[in-house]
């Protein structure tokens, strides 16, 4: 028992660090832009992809390294040469920009490196035993997950909180037409926002390609995840994206590993329940079955109740 | 300022125009007429073609209630097919009951995938109308990832990923009709579609459809006038349900089978798809996107593999380039034709669709070369595309696609400023026509 | 009985404040006002630049809530309901930014804005073009505000002085008891500004005005009694040629006119 609560909750605590990783940028975009990036898993995945291939013709160090710089550089050009187009349609034609960007990447994808799964094996140079917990050995490249995560937190909001740009960066969170007022060059720092967000899901991608299996449908199955992380923590909190990411991350990993249905509970209190009851066939869902619902019902909730979401600073 | 009722003021899509295209009756009779008649014109009298208008009609309806949530009532949701889907199974239950004997004729299905729709947009409805914009969008895709996570689980209901199936022709045959040859499915479909377009326009025309533009524009202001905008934003999306699960009512009739994927996010994105490409906001606008859609999906698959990546260009460049969508382009041009001043913008753009042709042949060529590469290594290098066999392991089909491209590119910008002068010519040229007329 | 209810009826005040605070943080913005509007008098609200007024308005209106005090319409208390409750009532305002419905016609905002009034509420079973009061109502509001020749166009793309015409009349279409004017005569020429006064004159007739201008012209000439609000407080409210004369307002607020 005490094995899986243990494992449990070092896999929860990674698996919420890797969404931190992914939704830090989309929340640095959505704040700032108010743009809800749809293509933000993609970028994620295009991060696992390059880092894939720049492994396989250098190596995995410099691929920690280009990887990420590449798909920054895919997002300033996004930014550049289409978004910035479709800003003054509003924002709804912005969330379909970014709708039909997923879109495309995914395409891409297929086109350069199939529709099938790729081997994107942990390389060599990270994949030894970090220790050994209860008999099962615990991955240094998971640790080094959490430790990219937590600086990526700690730049984050150093870089929100102590530099200049950070503070017109918060500034625009509430009042974006205001400090374009004041003379600031909204367009250019848009483009350095919109890479910068890119890039970090960039880092997430390879590294937290690992985690995940490596395909084109990668991000579609991360990226609404990643939008309830965001909504939850509250639009335009990073500590908010990071709570969130932790509580649902935990959550959801502790749920898979709780095997338990409601039948098993009222069979434990000696309850019996005949099998054509009606009610049987709910009774028998077992909470690891629940558990891809739980983030989704957390959305609905959260922004039924607290649209601002936890820790948030405007609502849109 | 106006001139005898014809205003020189760009028309927005506006609901004036709407009336005086809804206002004749005369133009009722016309579609249904038409209606009545496609199943026979040359290339639509095949089993296929009318499996194909009926694909189309249903989409319309299905496309024409996201217009009512989207262009109408500024709602954009990305879990529209929740309802479309539910109604599709209240359709396909009650076609088995039927199966079983239950003595209800098969046109009367879509009416269970209207109240469907209805029952649960007023149920969702409730809880997520109260905000508007982004929050709504969100709670919108929250909702149809639980709706289809649900439908997953309960096989009983649902059948899961495989679905459940029904035999629409095991019934009740008034009048000697069984239901089984497309043909009698197409009309009931066409049949549903008219109504349903005559309800919605209608109800556009009431004062609470009225005020779903109101608060489209302005939900600020339609509290100042004494309207609780949430109360009109619910209203709306209850009959917006309604409208999808009667199109998915018709979708169980069609097809005889429901899966899961019916509420999915697929079946979202394409309704969204069709109407941004249609043109948002107006009624011709979502009929046109149905169509386009239906067929792109139906017909783009036969030639190539790739046709997903297609749609998705196809839809980028609306979002960038024509927001309005093809209504859009067409209420764009629509003052040119009734000033007859269209001749030479016409011959303008025949004259930039060339290298437009040209560009686009070698864009084309390079993605069909990759695609196939990528996802059908076993078919070998040699591929025919527009009656030409190359050999893709050599480097000439790239070089020439990509020179296709680079040439047609630099021509095509080249005839942009010829497309702006024959513009600038018809304009001057209707106004000198109007002016001229008084 | 009836006599009974008539005199209580005239000493019911139209619109009433009492001791309305408002705080945004911990900004105070509005600090204690107290005002007794009577039925069909035209009020005008004066003061300089950041004073409250518009903030004012928002809290009668419903946009905010009061961090204090009541607000009371015809006797009953409106305090703290949602913007359409209030409407509901009878009381209606305008906005100091032009605020209509730029994708309908001008017909249509007008059309639009008197429904509830006449009791259509959520009907979905009419046809709007077949209500022959909403659409006689609808073309007297027009020839009143002088857009008829624009009846068809689409509101976002009228001139400014045309947008703010539209602006009362979406205000006055419902009939309200009580009609709140933000500003009406805001970037108006001269002429366009008397063209204004004379509708809001025409309009205001058997109803109660609360207006705020920055015209002076303009409050002289219509307002039965004037207060003048700086800082969020009201430090006078009496009729236009005592305030003229009361030094204390002229220090506040009429002094830097006159010196301008």
């Amino acid at each position: 028992m005490l094995e899986i609560i243990a494992f449990s909750l070092l896999n929860g605590v990674v698996y919420g660090l890797l969404l931190f990783m992914v939704s830090s940028g989309l929340t640095l975009i959505f704040s700032m832009m108010g743009v809800l990036n749809f293509a933000h898993a993609s970028m994620f995945m295009l991060g696992a992809y390059f880092s894939y291939q720049i492994s396989r013709w250098i190596g995995f160090w410099p691929a920690l390294v280009i990887a990420p710089l590449l798909v920054g550089g895919v997002g300033a050009a996004v930014e550049r040469f289409g978004l910035r187009h479709v800003h003054r349609q509003g924002h709804v034609a912005e969330i379909l920009f970014t709708f039909g960007l997923a879109y495309l990447i995914v395409e891409f994808v297929v086109m350069v490196w199939g529709r099938n799964p790729i081997e994107n094996r942990v390389p060599a140079a990270i994949d030894f035993p970090l220790f050994t917990l209860f008999g099962t050995t615990y991955p240094f490249y998971k640790g080094l997950m959490m430790a990219i995560a937590v600086a990526m937190f700690a730049f984050l909001y150093l870089a929100f909180k102590r530099t200049r740009l950070g503070l017109i960066i918060r500034a625009a969170l509430t009042h974006p037409q205001m400090v374009g007022a004041l003379g600031h060059d909204v367009p250019r720092i848009f483009v350095l926002v919109f890479a910068t967000g890119s890039a970090l899901a960039g880092v997430a991608g390879v590294i937290g390609g690992f985690a995940f299996l490596t395909e084109p449908s990668m991000a579609q199955s991360l990226g609404p995840i990643v939008f309830v992380v965001v909504v939850v923590g509250g639009m335009g909190s990073i500590s908010g994206a990071f709570i969130a990411s932790m509580l649902i991350g935990i959550v959801q990993t502790f749920a898979v590993a709780l095997d338990y249905s409601l039948l098993d509970l009222l069979h434990t209190l000696r309850v019996a329940m005949p099998s054509d009851s009606p009610f049987y066939a709910i009774s028998s869902i077992r909470i690891a079955q629940v558990a891809p619902l739980i983030p989704y019902l957390l959305l609905v909730v959260m922004l039924i109740v607290r649209p601002r979401g936890l820790l948030g600073t405007r609502e849109t | 300022m106006t001139r005898d009722g014809e205003t020189d003021i760009p028309r927005l899509a506006p609901p004036a125009a709407l009336r005086r295209w809804a206002a004749t009756r005369r133009l009722w009779l016309v579609a249904a007429a038409v209606l009545i008649v496609l199943p026979f014109f040359p290339g639509l009298d095949s089993n296929f073609g009318r499996s194909l208008l009926s694909q189309m009609g249903i989409a319309a309806i299905f496309a024409l209630s996201y217009n009512l949530l989207l262009g109408q009532t500024g709602l954009l949701s990305f879990g529209h097919a929740v309802y479309f889907g539910l109604g599709a199974y209240a359709g396909i239950h009650l076609m088995r009951a039927i199966n079983g004997g239950l003595p209800i004729p098969m046109p009367l299905i879509p009416i269970a995938g209207a109240a469907t729709g209805l029952a649960f947009g007023v149920l969702f409805g409730a809880l997520t109308t109260r905000r508007a914009g982004v929050v709504f969008a969100l709670i919108s895709l929250g909702v149809g990832e639980l709706v289809l996570a649900a439908m997953r689980m309960a096989q009983g209901f649902s059948g899961g990923e495989e679905g459940i199936t029904a035999n629409r022709s095991l019934g009740p045959h008034p009048f000697g009709l069984t239901f089984a040859p497309q043909l009698q499915v197409y009309y009931v479909v066409a049949f549903w579609a008219l109504i349903a377009t005559v309800l919605m326009v209608a109800f556009l025309r009431t004062p609470v459809g009225r005020l779903c533009n109101a608060v489209r524009d302005n939900p600020e202001r339609a509290e100042f006038i004494g309207y609780d905008p949430v109360r009109i934003r619910l209203i709306a999306f209850s009959v917006a349900a309604m409208f999808a699960g009667l199109a998915g009512g018709l979708h169980a009739l069609n097809y005889e089978i429901v899966a899961a994927d019916a509420v999915g996010a697929a079946q979202s994105g394409t309704v969204l798809l069709m109407a941004y490409i249609g043109g948002v906001g107006t009624f011709l606008g979502a009929i046109l996107g149905a169509i386009t859609i239906t067929w792109l999906q139906v017909s783009l698959s036969d030639y190539t593999s790739a046709w997903q990546l297609y749609l998705g260009l196809f839809f980028m460049a609306a979002v960038l380039f024509a927001p309005g969508g093809l209504a859009g382009l067409l209420l764009l041009h629509a003052p040119l034709v009734r000033k007859r001043a269209w001749v030479g913008v016409l011959k303008a753009y025949v004259i930039a669709s060339l290298p437009a042709l040209v560009m686009l042949a070698g864009g084309v060529t390079l993605l069909e070369i990759n695609y196939r590469r990528a996802t059908q290594p076993e078919v070998g290098p040699r591929m025919t595309l527009f009656g030409v066999t190359m050999d893709t392991s050599t480097p000439w089909p790239w070089l020439v696609a990509l020179g296709l491209v680079i040439v047609g590119f630099y021509a095509f910008r080249r005839s942009w400023p010829l497309v702006s002068a024959a513009w600038r010519r018809a304009d001057n040229a209707a106004l000198a026509r109007s002016e001229g007329g008084r | 009985m009836t006599l009974v209810k008539a005199a209580h009826a005239s000493t019911r005040r139209a619109l009433e404040l009492r001791d309305v605070r408002k705080s945004f943080g911990a900004m105070q913005i509005i600090r204690g006002v107290s005002v007794d509007i009577p039925h069909g008098e035209r009020h005008a609200i004066i003061g300089p630049n950041g004073a409250g007024k518009s903030t004012l308005f928002n809290l009668i209106c419903g946009r905010f809530a009061p961090s204090g005090g009541s607000i009371l319409l015809d006797g009953e208390a409106i305090t703290a309901q949602p913007p359409f409750k209030i409407n509901r009532r009878g009381i209606a305002r305008s906005f100091q930014v032009t605020n209509i419905f730029p994708r309908l016609s001008v017909y249509e905002n007008i059309r639009c804005s008197l429904l509830w009034s006449l009791g259509y509420k959520y009907c979905f079973w009419r046809n709007v073009g077949r209500l022959r009061d909403a659409n006689e109502r609808t073309e007297r509001i027009l020839e009143a505000i002088g857009m008829t020749p624009k009846r068809d166009a689409p509101a976002g793309v009228l001139t400014y002085a045309e947008q703010r015409a539209l602006e009362i009349g979406i205000t006055i279409a419902g009939d309200p008891q009580v009609i709140l004017l933000d500003e009406p005569t805001a970037g108006m020429s001269r002429a366009e500004t008397d063209h204004a006064v004379a509708l809001i004159r025409t309009v205001s007739q058997g109803r109660t005005l609360v207006m705020v201008e920055h015209d002076m012209g303009v409050v002289f000439d219509l307002a039965d009694r004037i207060s003048v609000l700086v800082y969020g407080q009201i430090i006078a409210t009496d009729v236009p040629s005592r305030i003229r004369a009361n030094e204390t307002v002229q220090d506040a607020y009429l002094g830097s006119a006159r010196h301008a």
